[in-house]
């Protein structure tokens, strides 16, 4: 018999069913409607997989069965690969569950959500630096329709500039880094703006190069996203440098190219961990900011914020106005009923932690990167690509290099603004000097021998032109204690050297891991195969978790 | 035997601390229940998580009350179980499949019987169907025109021809978001305009729109004005002879944003879905009459014809690939799993009973309205009897010295949320109030809301116009005012929208 053979559960439980002890029971008079586990009145009813049942079952059942099978997914805390936050306290689950019924698309019901809405808004702008009275925003569902309507916004513009010139408008193009999340291809693709991809290097930091990105824009740039943090590796990719090339070259052509910035990540990051670093509003030549209220917003999955610099960075024929028994409201937003939750939850926060809050969490966040950076170095086995653990020059940036000489020659430990700058993220990969002893270890395998521990550390390939370097990433968000932090190095430090001891190890690996990816497959059933009949290869890109 | 204790000297325990020290045992006792809440700027201090949700929460009761809410078409009431449900998986991200497996099985379960009871095409490998959810209909709209507008182009593209001015016709009654998709999406829009007595397409008029630069014909199955379900079968067949004539390959759509969950129950012989030959794809909003919370829609194609490659992305979580084609990546996960539990207690006895019931209640609510006055009031604008969404909509036809937004008005002093607005273009002149039966809206509450209509014409008919027209008046300034309060922009002047051009009020849905 073939150790590989697959055996199709579906239809082994169909034949299992056919038992003729079954074909007794009459499947119509089933009762279920008291107990929690239908399973304890009759063990061959099935659950609903493909078709809405013809009678349902009671609430009390539909509740165990559903919250069965969601313990089958991963715990969110284990979960080192996304930045979306996973926790929040009791009193904002509460306050999000009581308005879970509000529809944010009803403006004219609910006028208290609304106002918390424009509060939010207005703390963002204050927060960078938007010019006051004159920033519009709105909240999104995430940083996806975020830069969506940024991107669009900014075709938009360059079309009417361009047609009120009476040039063409046939060819736009958007200039962003390769580190791009896979959202700023879609925009490109989706709207039908070329994108050109700037390749990273590593001497650029793995992330967008202002003087290499410099050289793709022309007379058709819509505009050019930069990215405060780079999910790869964390990195900021300097806002300030590209601003100054392009007012270099509207000097030089005439022609002006506004910045839009994507602080999906950084957008909650930098002002609290570093307030005196420029990237936002205080920069004329940005237009446009987004950032992801589940992110370091600290608020769970479902939340973007977009805000423009002002009204004429927003083409009237983007905005609609909508009537509404007497009142106007004006929308610019791809979705339209969602929940108001969400936006209640970042309120919340925004009251509860205050300036103070937000920066302890995000100082915290950091150190405890810094911690671990540090340890997988000090171990030799791995080289960190991320750089929030390396202590700034001491002749960089005046003011912290004086402030750190006084200090002597430790930074102060809790101090971000005494290192290198970047999102609370730890990139990591096999040193030269392991590869070359250890050859026959992979790095992908660290991944699936965390995972079976329960930790989730994705390895993955960097962008183009760098993509034959993969690298382990680790997401230090607020749940991600210190404590949290010493057990997985534990485990990644044992892991690593039960590979290394023994080379039968490494092969037991080899064949492990194959079986692993095809049980990834198989565990979506038969949408993922109808799904892959269409898999475009063209169109393989490796998106980040976010 | 006790202990000795010391009683400390006066001076020891009359030490005051600062009020701020306090530890207030009571929200409001607290210091900071005596200051201004941070309203446009964040505090620089922390404020304790119990005082700032009591003071979130009570900013929100100046919010409506969504079991009142007559105006709109969104799920306000859900089991505890499923709210329970909801809130466990609050934490989780809806797209990190490799991370929430069971996440991912889910949606394919939903996609899955929602494509069967749309009676998708699942006969063979080559015909399977394929959907996705979204955060509501606009999403699923926008990905629709998307992939028909990439499908047009690479057809024209292949015959040699131009692929400039793309176009999508469709009833001027249509939902905001088919504006905006053609907008955002840069496709023309061509519409059928409505006419007095004629509120949904004329099959035969809305397929002569078609032309070479079609990409999709758009078909309502429950317009938002009053109820009514185009007649889709008929447009494809008509469809089909126009394609044949100009030798086109046009499809049609159908946003069953309202009726997607209410036809295949209470009409399950009505010809609208996949068993209409020309329907290529639909979406329907889970978060209306598919009994979820507001955050879910879902949009499913016939097949994959339908979705051209370039539109799909392969995205790889830690080595399982996905294909996606969503505008929204990370996102709430609550609501589809909200919906997948109303799918599996409900099952299709609870769905068919509970649209039943509400059939009920707006045939009575109908019949209640139009007795006024001794039926010399109101005039009936809806379909009644299942033959299109449980609402009521109704007009005054008898001649009086108020409208129908002082209805609204008074009716909203009682609490009640009933909207006013006028036709969709070209019968703008009429105006209508509507009351969506939803289903936390029983007979009982419709009793209750029938004799508060009945007090306000009563009321109304008993007030000198001069009062009216000065409440209208005041209405209007005070709208003015409160978005000024609240900063919101109010200076735009578009004038490229329906709304803008013919003063189209858009329903609520």
């Amino acid at each position: 018999m073939a150790l590989s053979k697959h055996i199709d559960p579906a239809s082994l439980l169909a034949a299992a069913r056919a038992h003729p002890h079954h074909r007794l029971i009459h499947r119509e008079h089933r009762d279920i409607h008291e107990g929690s586990y239908a399973s304890r009145f009759e063990a061959d009813m099935e659950v609903p997989k493909f078709k809405i049942p013809q009678t349902g079952v009671s609430s009390k059942a539909a509740y165990q069965i559903i919250h069965d099978e969601m313990d089958l997914d991963g715990s969110p805390l284990l979960n080192f690969a996304s930045f979306v936050h996973t926790w929040m306290p009791e009193e904002a689950n509460k306050l999000m569950m009581e308005n879970m019924n509000k529809n944010f698309a009803d403006q004219d019901e609910y006028p208290a959500t609304q106002a918390i809405h424009t509060r939010c808004i207005s703390m963002l702008g204050d927060l960078w630096h938007a010019p006051k009275g004159e920033a519009i925003g709105t909240a999104t569902t995430g940083s996806s329709e975020a830069i969506m309507l940024g991107g669009m916004a900014m075709k938009r513009r360059w079309q009417n500039k361009r047609k009120e010139q009476g040039k063409s408008t046939q060819a736009p193009n958007i200039v962003f880094g390769a580190n791009a999340q896979v959202a700023l291809e879609k925009f490109a693709r989706y709207w039908e703006v070329e994108a050109r991809l700037v390749p990273v290097t590593e001497e650029g930091n793995y992330c967008l190069d202002p003087h290499d990105a410099i050289k793709y824009v022309d007379e058709n740039t819509i505009g050019v996203m930069v990215i405060l943090g780079s999910t790869y590796t964390g990195h900021f990719e300097p806002v300030s440098l590209m601003a100054e090339l392009l007012d270099e070259y509207e000097k030089k052509t005439g022609i002006d190219v506004p910045i839009h910035v994507d602080g999906a990540s950084g957008g909650f990051v930098a002002p609290f961990a570093y307030p005196s670093y420029k990237w936002s509003f205080d920069i004329p030549r940005v237009c446009s900011i987004n950032t992801s209220g589940h992110k370091f917003g600290l608020v769970y999955a479902g939340l973007g914020w977009i805000l423009w610099r002002n009204e004429a960075m927003l083409p009237k024929e983007l905005i609609f106005e909508l009537h509404y028994l007497g009142s106007t409201e004006y929308t610019y937003t791809l979705n339209f009923s969602r929940p108001s939750a969400p936006i209640i939850g970042q309120y919340f926060n925004l009251l509860n932690l205050g300036f103070e809050g937000y920066r302890r969490i995000i100082q915290a966040d950091l150190k405890n990167a810094r911690l671990l950076a540090n340890a997988l170095e000090l171990s030799g086995y791995f080289k960190v690509l991320s750089n929030i653990h390396v202590p700034l020059p001491k002749t960089a940036e005046g003011l912290v290099g004086a402030a750190q000489k006084a200090v002597g020659a430790v930074p102060d430990p809790d101090d971000a603004e005494a290192y290198m700058k970047g999102l609370p993220v730890v990139s990591f990969r096999f040193a030269d000097e392991f590869k070359k002893q250890y050859p026959y270890v992979k790095q992908v395998w660290i991944q699936s021998l965390l995972r079976n521990k329960g930790w989730i550390v994705p390895n993955y390939n960097l962008p183009p032109a760098l993509s034959d370097v993969e690298i382990l990433r680790i997401v230090v968000r607020e749940s991600v204690s210190g404590d949290l932090i010493e057990r997985v190095l534990a485990d990644l430090l044992e892991i690593t050297e039960s590979l290394m001891s023994n080379p039968d190890v490494s092969m037991l690996m080899a064949a492990f891991s194959g079986q692993l990816s095809l049980r990834a497959e198989a565990h979506n059933g038969r949408v993922t195969k109808a799904k892959d009949d269409v898999t475009p290869s063209n169109t393989h890109t490796y998106a980040r978790e976010c | 035997m006790g202990f000795l204790s010391t009683v400390p000297a006066t001076e020891r325990t009359d030490a005051h601390p600062d009020h701020d020290h306090y530890v207030s045992t009571t929200v409001y006792g607290s210091a900071l229940a005596a200051e201004e809440i941070p309203r446009f700027e964040m505090a620089e201090e922390e404020m304790p998580a119990r005082l700032a949700a009591r003071f979130v929460h009570d900013e929100l009761l100046m919010d409506g009350n969504p079991a009142l809410n007559l105006a709109s078409f969104v799920t306000t009431y859900m089991e505890e179980e499923a709210e329970k449900l909801m809130v466990d998986n609050l934490s989780k991200n809806f797209i990190d499949v490799e991370e929430y497996p069971a996440l991912g099985e889910i949606e394919s379960r939903c996609v899955n019987m929602i494509a069967r009871l749309f009676n998708a095409p699942l006969h063979d490998k080559d015909s399977e169907a394929l959907g996705v959810s979204t955060i509501g209909s606009s999403e699923a709209i926008i990905l629709s025109v998307l992939a028909a507008k990439k499908r047009w182009q690479n057809a024209r593209r292949a015959a040699g021809k131009s692929t400039e001015h793309p176009n999508i016709v469709m009833n001027a009654a249509v939902q905001v978001c088919w504006e905006k998709a053609a907008r955002y999406l840069e496709v023309d829009e061509k519409y059928w305009y409505c006419r007095p007595g004629q509120y949904l397409a004329d099959p035969k008029e809305i397929i002569d729109l078609v032309d070479e630069n079609t990409i999709l014909v758009c078909g309502i199955l429950g317009s938002t004005y009053t109820g009514g379900y185009e007649d889709i079968a008929k447009m494809s067949d008509l469809l089909e002879e126009r394609n044949k004539k100009l030798g086109t390959d046009v499809w049609i759509h159908v946003d069953a944003a309202s009726g997607g969950f209410v036809a295949p129950f209470v009409r399950p012989d009505l010809l609208w879905d996949f068993r209409v030959p020309r329907v290529c794809s639909i979406n329907a909003s889970g978060h209306k009459y598919g009994l979820a919370y507001a955050g879910v829609g879902w949009a499913v194609w016939r097949n994959t014809d339908f979705l051209p490659r370039e539109i799909l992305f392969t995205v790889n979580y830690l080595g399982s690939p996905q294909v996606s084609f969503t505008l929204n990546f990370s996102k709430s996960a609550v609501q589809v799993i909200g919906q997948y539990y109303q799918f599996l207690r409900l099952g299709k006895a609870g769905y068919r009973a509970i649209m039943t019931n509400l059939q009920k209640t707006a045939d009575y609510l109908a019949e209640q309205v139009v007795r006024i006055a001794d039926g010399n009031m109101f005039e009936l604008m809806c379909a009644m009897e299942g033959q299109g969404l449980p609402l009521v909509a109704w007009r005054i036809k008898a001649n009086k010295h108020y409208d129908e937004f002082a209805i609204a008005r008074h009716l909203r002093s009682r609490g009640w949320i009933v909207p006013a607005y006028t036709m969709a273009p070209h019968a703008e002149q009429i105006k209508l109030l509507r009351v969506v039966v939803r289903e936390d809206f029983s007979r009982h509450r419709c009793e209750v809301f029938v004799r508060d209509l009945k007090d306000a014409v009563d009321f109304l008919d008993k007030t000198p116009s001069e009062i009216i027209q000065h409440l209208a008046k005041a209405h209007k300034d005070n709208a003015k005012q409160q978005a000024h309060r609240s900063a919101k922009v109010t200076h735009h002047h578009e004038n490229k929208s329906l709304q803008a051009k013919h003063g189209k009020t858009h329903g609520v849905c």
